[in-house]
């Protein structure tokens, strides 16, 4: 990696040059747009993207306009890896041959996709490009849904969350599947690094990009982003949700490196229950009825257990 | 150069299949991106195994499924380099989704297709239904008769598609095992001519181009959507033809070997003539000639380009005959065929107004014998000495039980 951004404090941060542009259709209080800055904002490396379709593709590329200062692709929903995959194999084949515009520069290959894209549809291919170990980052803006389509479940939607295809109702609690663990799954593929990452939590954030890209193969991110309008909050209260999801450790911060070395990167000093953190959001709203208080107390019981499950492995180191 | 070039004898017994993998290697390809499917798997493996003996320098991405294959030739092809692929049937109907988006994006990605019949029932053997599946994906499609010509137009396609008047992904069509399992002589160009012909890559809107970011597959709405369309296929209906027909002399200029857009034979006086595409062509004209020995002028019309459809070409091929019969090697799935719809299209409004039928045939692989060529053209004859059709508009040859003819 040529020279790393030296980055002091948040101010620092924000006003530096960045190749995502504040001009973007997303939603006021989108989570998406904080976290591609951070994640462009870690690197000062030439940098070829691709996006899979969702609310971050279709709000960023709008003919005649881009949101892009990096060269960028989009495919189709499912296949915004391979697409960075094959540009990747591209710069090897040129590389060999001697056929480099810019021979001394060192691109960085990253694709971006939602849950949806990466949890489900583009799953396969995500897979793929992991197996046959292509040197790119996938980065996952996970917000639980199917935001770009107005709301539908996905298989990262937890449970008793109402989406549009799975509602609340007057027999339902909503969504009735446990949210799928593609931390686990994607360092079961032996990617050098998996990480899951939260923009409130920016140090580590851009920490853990950083060694990301600069490990050799294919590297996970999953990053929490908060979404206002299917999560139901204000515009406004993106980072204090974003706060409760990683201090209720409803979504712990941790990495794996080479699928074995768990190491937990954020232990909250206060931990939040999680019932304040469904408190917060619409989604949820269903479940502080007196028939679905149960589900509320099992959701506890699960993040404990992920937390306990999480912190023996730390420890046992494998 | 870091690889070895391969010594081939001026004529070397390849099929289909081989010709095209040593096509893929003489042009010397960037990255190809693969997944394998019958009948066209021979063509990524012999490329695989240039590579292993180090007579091309690339890289060849094996993926995890046809919509993959062309999705990593899609990210390849936009970074900038020459990038080519094969696949028949349903790695072909896996992929369409992407075919769209390649040609969208302008990539001139090549797409060997191995034609094979699409499932269900499943059948490994050839006909159309992916060749037809493709004609709307904005590809430029050209179609070979054998090995050899299999081996030819691999050139001719790099050299149209990377054209920069043109930047359009183009397929090579051969009919599954009857052209890609079938070896025969194929006359050869030494490594210097071939890659010469088809010249060096030369990128354009390329990604790894760091001081001039680009944008690829962009989001358009009413707004520009229809433009965006429309240029494409303005670009299709006049630039491809020329720049194809440009590269066939070309070629003939180099090789001797000449090819044509439409490939007419005996048409010049001809009364009667099929129309159709691949082996079954030169199964029609060995009929042809024989029919012209019993008194029926008989003349056939080959496709040599299926996208763009070369309108102007077949009308001037077509402008004497009087009966014409369209061979359409597909399940036309309720209509009366795709091949028929665009011929009748292209003659309506000429002067002839031939009496026109359409046939379908091979279906699943099934033969088409010259003795089904005789019955059809003694059948063209009779409409043309009653003056109208007498038979139905359509009819299925060589189908077992109850004779299907409809409309």
């Amino acid at each position: 990696m040529s020279e790393i951004k030296k980055i002091k404090n948040l101010k620092e941060f924000s006003t530096s040059a960045d190749r995502f542009e504040g001009a973007n259709l997303l939603c006021p209080g989108c989570a998406h747009s904080i976290i591609v800055r951070e994640v462009l904002n870690a690197t000062n490396d030439d940098l070829v993207l691709a996006a899979s379709t969702g609310c971050l593709e279709v709000c960023t590329a709008v003919y005649p306009y881009t949101s892009w200062d990096a060269s960028w692709i989009h495919i189709g929903f499912e296949n915004g890896s391979t697409a960075v995959a094959g540009a990747e194999a591209m710069h090897k084949a040129l590389k060999t041959k001697g056929r480099l515009k810019q021979p001394d520069r060192n691109p960085k290959f990253v694709a971006f996709g939602g849950d949806g894209a990466s949890y489900d549809i583009g799953f396969q291919w995500i897979s793929g490009c992991f197996e046959r170990g292509h040197d790119m980052m996938y980065v996952v803006l996970d917000n639980e849904v199917y935001a770009n389509t107005g709301g539908q479940r996905s298989s990262s939607t937890p449970i008793g969350s109402s989406a549009t295809t799975s509602p609340a109702g007057r027999v339902s609690y909503g969504e009735k599947q446990n949210k799928k663990d593609m931390m686990a799954i994607m360092a079961a593929h032996g990617s050098p690094y998996v990480a899951q990452v939260s923009p409130n939590k920016w140090k580590d954030m851009v920490k853990k990009i950083q060694h990301g890209m600069s490990v050799e193969g294919p590297v996970f991110i999953n990053a929490v982003s908060a979404c206002t309008t299917e999560w139901k909050f204000a515009p406004e209260d993106t980072m204090a949700i974003t706060d409760l999801a990683t201090d209720s450790l409803v979504f712990p911060l941790y990495e794996i490196i080479n699928g074995t070395e768990l190491n937990i990167t954020y232990r909250p000093k206060n931990v939040v229950p999680v019932e304040e953190y469904l408190a917060a959001q619409g989604r949820f709203k269903h479940l502080f009825k007196d028939e679905y208080k149960y589900l509320i107390k099992e959701w506890q019981e699960r993040v404990d257990a992920k937390w306990d499950y999480l912190q023996r492995r730390e420890e046992a180191r494998v | 150069m870091a690889f070895d070039k391969m010594e081939l004898r001026d004529v070397e017994v390849w099929d289909g299949n081989f010709a095209a993998a040593q096509a893929m290697r003489q042009v010397q390809i960037d990255v190809v991106a693969a997944y394998p499917i019958t009948p066209s798997t021979p063509i990524v493996e012999g490329y695989a195994k240039f590579l292993a003996d180090g007579y091309v320098e690339g890289e060849f991405v094996m993926v995890e499924s046809e919509h993959a294959a062309m999705s990593g030739c899609i990210g390849a092809s936009a970074a900038g380099g020459r990038v080519a692929t094969a696949t028949s049937s349903q790695g072909f109907a896996l992929m369409v989704e992407t075919l769209y988006q390649a040609s969208g994006m302008r990539l001139p990605i090549i797409l060997n297709v191995v034609n094979r019949a699409l499932a269900a029932p499943l059948n490994v053997n050839g006909d159309h239904s992916d060749m037809y599946l493709g004609r709307d994906s904005g590809w430029i499609q050209l179609d070979a008769y054998s090995p050899q010509e299999a081996y030819d137009l691999n050139f001719i396609a790099f050299r149209v598609a990377e054209d920069h008047d043109v930047r359009l992904p183009c397929m090579v069509h051969q009919d599954g095992f009857m052209t890609s399992h079938t070896a025969q002589g194929v006359n050869t160009l030494t490594d210097d001519q071939a890659y010469g012909f088809v010249g060096d890559f030369k990128p354009m809107n390329d990604m790894l181009d760091f001081d001039h970011p680009v944008t690829h597959g962009v989001q358009t709405e009413e707004d520009w959507h229809f433009e965006h369309k429309a240029r494409q296929h303005n670009d299709l209906m006049t630039k491809v033809l020329p720049k194809v027909q440009a590269a066939f002399d070309d070629f003939e200029a180099l090789t001797g070997r000449k090819y044509n857009i439409v490939e007419s034979y005996d048409m010049d006086d001809a009364d009667v003539a099929v129309i159709c595409m691949g082996t079954s062509v030169e199964t029609a004209r060995e009929v042809a000639k024989e029919m012209r020995t019993q008194g029926i002028k008989a003349g056939v019309v080959g496709l040599r380009v299926f996208r763009p459809f070369p309108f102007e070409q077949i009308k001037e091929a077509l402008k004497g005959a009087k009966a014409i019969a369209t061979l359409d090697r597909s399940s036309p799935n309720g209509a009366p065929g795709a091949l028929f719809n665009e011929i009748a299209g292209t003659l309506y409004n000429t002067e002839s107004r031939a009496l026109l039928s359409g046939y379908v045939y091979g279906l699943g692989g099934r033969d088409l014998t010259k003795q089904h060529l005789v019955d059809l053209y003694t059948e063209l004859q009779a409409n043309v000495d009653a003056g109208k059709v007498t038979t139905p508009l359509q009819q299925f040859i060589g189908v077992r039980g109850p004779k299907l003819a409809f409309l």
